[in-house]
């Protein structure tokens, strides 16, 4: 049985492609746009990957990564974080909180396994 | 006699006087003037007081009163024996400002005062001009009294013509040698000499005709003592009132007679003179009044009945056969005239043209702003003119007074006019508090007095003034009757003339000067005359000079000549330890050059040039308010200044607000591109990402295959309207739009709007509610954009209301000459918290997916309201989400660059 990634993101289309990816490769994969309410799932059945977006509604990839870290059972979770705004200052943000990979959108599809790869197996 | 002979002799004595004086002027020129300089003929000089009214006169005025004729004798006396001390103080200050005349005495004493030497000048014309006129009658009359030959006889009895030759023969001598030359001080050492001769000759014929009376014609003293008692009158009674008054009024006479002003003060050389003149001068008087009352005595006795005793001098000698003594006593009486003339009207011309024409030149000058002409030719010129003029004048008065007897009571008269300005002299000298509008108010009310009570009335009824009026007063007030002022009438009519004018002319002077506050120039002239023995220092009247000496020199050179000016100014250099250079304008400099300038021209007249050419300088009250308007000009520069450093302030606030703003839309455009980046690359991600799988896609069933193609094409075309609506927002908001103006029918426009946005979701079905009937409405505005908004709105309650069965109601409302448009639906509407958000760019409230746009279409929306006048507004509390479109009825075509421009330019900030 392939390892588990839950993605977070609220363009349906990315996810769907990302979802398509990922799961040609092995991957079980869970999607949600509710970055509020994955938190909660996170806690309860931790999966071994996220892919988190920046910009959801309603809260920021930030916060989620935040309270991640903060956690005992997630600290060590890793996780790619996407972004379409891109700039020096969100990657900087982003390593600060402890982001595992820091990746913009629009990606090539390879760059995202392979990173997704290389994270599971440390 | 004949009179060719007569005149021969006239003419041989003038030419005698002519060459005296030449000799004079030219021993003064080349520095040998030492024994012209002497006490002797300055003492001389002053018997110029003794006129042919004097040297005739006192023998017709001992023949009608006694001794009384000794009270013009007493007054002089007295002032040059025991009042000296004025006379020193007057010459000391006169020579030492360089003093021109009693008018430019007074005038330069109160603050250099024009105004003064005017009043002065005024009043001395008017009582000399009489007196000038009585010389000459004096010498016309002792022409006729002389000439036996019938020959000339038609010649010699025409008293007029006479008069007219010797005016004009005396014009010429005065201009002669009254004018040679500006010199420094006004000083005419060959008018001084000739005058010194002729006193010689005068008292010398007198003398003669008196030792032949006493030793020829009587036996000697004793007899003529026996005559004298004799021929006692009972006028001849001594008056003690009569007498102190006269005496006083010749005293005042000697001190303000302008004539003697001239020789006293003008004149002198060295206050030392003085001393011999306290002694010298009344023994002059002394031997002239010697043989006054024994020729009297013995015309009385001799001359047949009916003899005017005013000739006895002339007529005595020639009763007596004595022709040759007839003559020399005639060249005496004629030497008596002849002095006074020259002298009177040398000091009247001179005050004529320093006070009266050269400031009125100059004024004029001043205002003409030119400088051309020369200045010293000039002032020669008004000086000769003025000359002519007093001369002419006085031959004019004698033509039309008719040699009337009114004429011999002039002396008197006349001293009593010049008496009006003794108040200001005597304060000149000594009151400090004395000012110039008290002297000014003195010698007016002075004058106007003297001329009401006694010039006027001297030329008889009804010449002046009516007989009426002299004897019941002006409208019958008893009071104001000219000979009995204020119920005075136990005066005879010229001691009267003079308490009176007297006494309100002091009252004046004391009032006016008390009242009126001097100003700082008065002050220091003040100083500089009443202090003139004790002054430390001498007071500035110049301070900080600002022109320069090639300013000056100019000028000196028009005043004094070329020669002159240059050598002055070369002394000047000297005394500065710059010899052979120009010298510096320090305040000693100016003060040295406008004392040499009022030697020439007055100092009223030579303050006023120097002050045109050096600008600053004393400190009056004028150059007070000048001060004053221009600490007040530069308050309201400064206060110019602060309004302009506020100016600049709120410029820096106004730049520093921008520089924020600027900040501001840094920012904000930092946070715009970053939010078009964000919008961008989302849908560009899904196109890579799904392209990218279709390209290794094998095996991939065609039903997903279609699919991902499809999710493709819808992302593009995301893309390609939100770059459609990011250009459409720049071209709104920079006011470039091109608005389409056309009639619509807002119903037709509302139709097509919904029918347009129902493909948005098309499988919900909203229940609409319009009435149509209030919709239908004409308007004009860009139908276009109007429908454009419309659809917006319709389509995003399409996407956004949350109802389960959608409603949409559509209300249309006039106000005046805007249109209201409300879309309100049943949905949940907008949280209150994000009303104000919902018209900014990229505020889009929930997922893009269900938005299906970038979230620009209500601020693309108000920025279309706002080019086409009107507005969008979201309408809270109406049970759903409610927006208000409100556009005009009729939109103006806009004008290039108005307004329209600067509100879309606002919005956009």
């Amino acid at each position: 049985m392939g390892k588990r990634v839950l993605v977070i993101e609220d363009e349906p289309n990315i996810s769907e492609a990302l979802r398509f990816i990922l799961s040609r490769n092995g991957w079980r994969v869970e999607v949600t746009a509710d970055g509020q309410a994955a938190l909660g799932s996170l806690s309860a059945d931790p999966p071994d990957l996220l892919i988190l977006d920046l910009m959801l509604p309603g809260v920021s990839g930030f916060d989620i990564l935040r309270d991640l870290r903060a956690r005992e059972d997630t600290r060590a979770l890793p996780v790619l974080m996407l972004t379409a705004k891109g700039q020096a200052a969100d990657r900087i943000e982003a390593e600060r909180l402890g982001v595992t990979r820091f990746m913009t959108k629009p990606f090539a599809n390879a760059d995202v396994l392979a990173a997704v790869h290389e994270m599971a197996q440390t | 006699m004949s009179f060719n002979l007569l005149v021969l002799t006239c003419l041989g004595y003038v030419v005698l006087l002519f060459v005296v004086a030449s000799a004079a002027e030219r021993a003064a020129e080349a520095g040998r003037a030492g024994w012209l300089r002497s006490p002797l003929v300055y003492t001389l000089s002053l018997s110029v007081y003794c006129t042919a009214w004097t040297f005739y006169g006192a023998v017709g005025y001992a023949a009608r009163s006694g001794l009384e004729f000794m009270t013009i004798y007493l007054g002089p006396t007295l002032v040059f024996v025991g009042w000296w001390v004025i006379l020193r103080k007057l010459v000391r200050i006169g020579r030492e400002n360089r003093v021109t005349s009693i008018a430019d005495m007074i005038s330069a004493r109160y603050g250099k005062s024009n105004l003064l030497g005017v009043i002065v000048t005024i009043l001395c014309i008017m009582a000399g001009t009489p007196y000038i006129a009585l010389q000459l009658q004096s010498i016309a009359q002792s022409f006729t009294v002389f000439v036996t030959d019938p020959a000339g006889s038609s010649l010699a009895t025409d008293t007029t013509l006479i008069a007219f030759w010797v005016a004009a023969g005396l014009a010429f001598f005065t201009i002669a040698f009254g004018t040679r030359s500006l010199d420094a001080n006004e000083q005419h050492p060959g008018v001084v000499t000739a005058i010194a001769v002729e006193a010689v000759v005068k008292l010398l014929a007198l003398l003669a005709v008196g030792v032949f009376v006493v030793w020829f014609v009587a036996t000697g003293p004793a007899d003529i003592l026996t005559r004298i008692d004799a021929q006692a009158l009972p006028e001849w009674e001594i008056q003690p009132g009569r007498w102190t008054g006269l005496i006083l009024l010749s005293a005042i006479a000697i001190i303000c007679l302008p004539r003697m002003f001239q020789v006293t003060v003008v004149e002198n050389t060295d206050d030392q003179h003085l001393a011999t003149a306290s002694w010298a001068f009344p023994l002059y008087l002394f031997l002239i009044s010697l043989f006054v009352l024994p020729i009297a005595v013995i015309g009385m006795e001799l001359m047949p009945a009916g003899s005017n005793p005013d000739m006895f001098v002339l007529t005595l000698p020639l009763h007596l056969g004595q022709d040759g003594l007839a003559l020399f006593s005639f060249l005496g009486g004629f030497s008596a005239a002849t002095s006074m003339v020259i002298v009177a009207s040398l000091a009247l011309a001179t005050m004529v043209s320093n006070h009266i024409v050269v400031p009125l030149w100059l004024r004029a000058r001043s205002a003409r702003q030119q400088d051309t002409g020369d200045m010293r030719l000039l002032v020669l010129s008004v000086r000769r003119l003025s000359i002519t003029l007093v001369l002419g004048l006085g031959y004019i008065y004698y033509v039309i007074t008719g040699g009337s007897a009114a004429l011999a009571a002039i002396g008197l008269i006349a001293f009593v006019g010049v008496a009006q300005c003794l108040p200001a002299l005597i304060g000149a000298l000594y009151w400090r508090g004395a000012s110039r509008n008290g002297a000014a108010l003195g010698l007016v009310a002075g004058m106007l007095i003297w001329l009401y009570t006694l010039l006027l009335p001297s030329f008889g009824p009804d010449v002046f003034l009516s007989a009426r009026l002299m004897e019941s007063g002006p409208f019958d007030i008893a009071w104001l009757r000219p000979y009995s002022l204020f119920g005075l009438t136990t005066l005879d009519p010229l001691l009267h003339s003079l308490f009176w004018s007297l006494m309100v002319n002091v009252m004046a002077f004391c009032a006016g000067s008390i009242l009126s506050f001097p100003s700082p120039i008065e002050r220091v002239q003040g100083a500089l005359f009443v202090d003139i023995f004790n002054r430390p220092g001498t007071a500035r009247s110049w301070t900080r000079p600002i022109a320069e000496a090639e300013d000056l020199l100019p000028m000196a050179q028009r005043i004094f000549g070329l020669t002159e000016a240059q050598s002055f100014f070369r002394a000047q250099a000297k005394l500065q330890g710059k010899d052979g250079f120009l010298p510096d304008i320090t305040p000693e400099f100016v003060e040295a050059l406008e004392l040499k300038l009022a030697g020439s021209v007055g100092s009223a007249t030579a303050h006023a040039m120097l002050a045109q050419t050096v600008g600053t300088s004393i400190v009056s009250v004028d150059d007070l308010m000048a001060v004053a308007s221009e600490t007040a000009q530069i308050m309201e520069y400064s206060a110019q200044l602060e309004a302009k450093s506020e100016e600049l302030s709120r410029t820096a606030r106004k730049l520093r607000e921008a520089n924020e703003k600027l900040q501001t839309l840094s920012v904000q455009k930092d946070a715009f591109l970053s939010q078009i980046s964000h919008e961008l690359r989302t849908p560009m991600t899904s196109i890579r990402a799904f392209s990218e799988i279709l390209m290794d896609a094998d095996g991939m069933a065609d039903e997903e295959r279609t699919h991902f193609a499809q999710i493709i094409h819808d992302e593009s075309i995301r893309l390609t309207r939100l770059l459609d609506d990011l250009l459409d927002l720049s071209v709104l908001e920079h006011g470039q739009v091109q608005l389409n103006i056309t009639p619509a029918n807002l119903r037709e426009l509302i139709d097509k709007a919904i029918s347009a946005s129902n493909s948005v979701q098309a499988e919900r079905n909203f229940t609409l509610h319009r009435s149509r009937d209030r919709e239908d409405i004409e308007i004009i505005t860009d139908a276009g954009r109007l429908t454009q908004v419309f659809i917006n709105v319709l389509s995003n309650s399409r996407k956004y209301c949350d109802a389960a069965e959608p409603q949409m109601r559509i209300n249309v409302r006039r106000r005046g000459e805007m249109v209201e448009v409300d879309f309100i639906d049943n949905g949940a509407g907008i949280p209150r918290d994000q009303e104000a958000l919902i018209f900014e760019k990229f505020s889009r409230l929930t997922d893009s997916l269900q938005a299906g746009g970038a979230g620009l279409g209500l601020a693309i929306c108000r920025e279309i309201m706002l080019n086409l006048k009107g507005d969008i507004t979201y309408v809270p509390g109406q049970g759903g989400a409610a927006f208000r479109v409100s556009f005009p009825l009729r939109l103006q075509a806009r004008d290039t660059s108005s307004s329209a421009s600067l509100d879309s330019a606002e919005a956009a900030e």
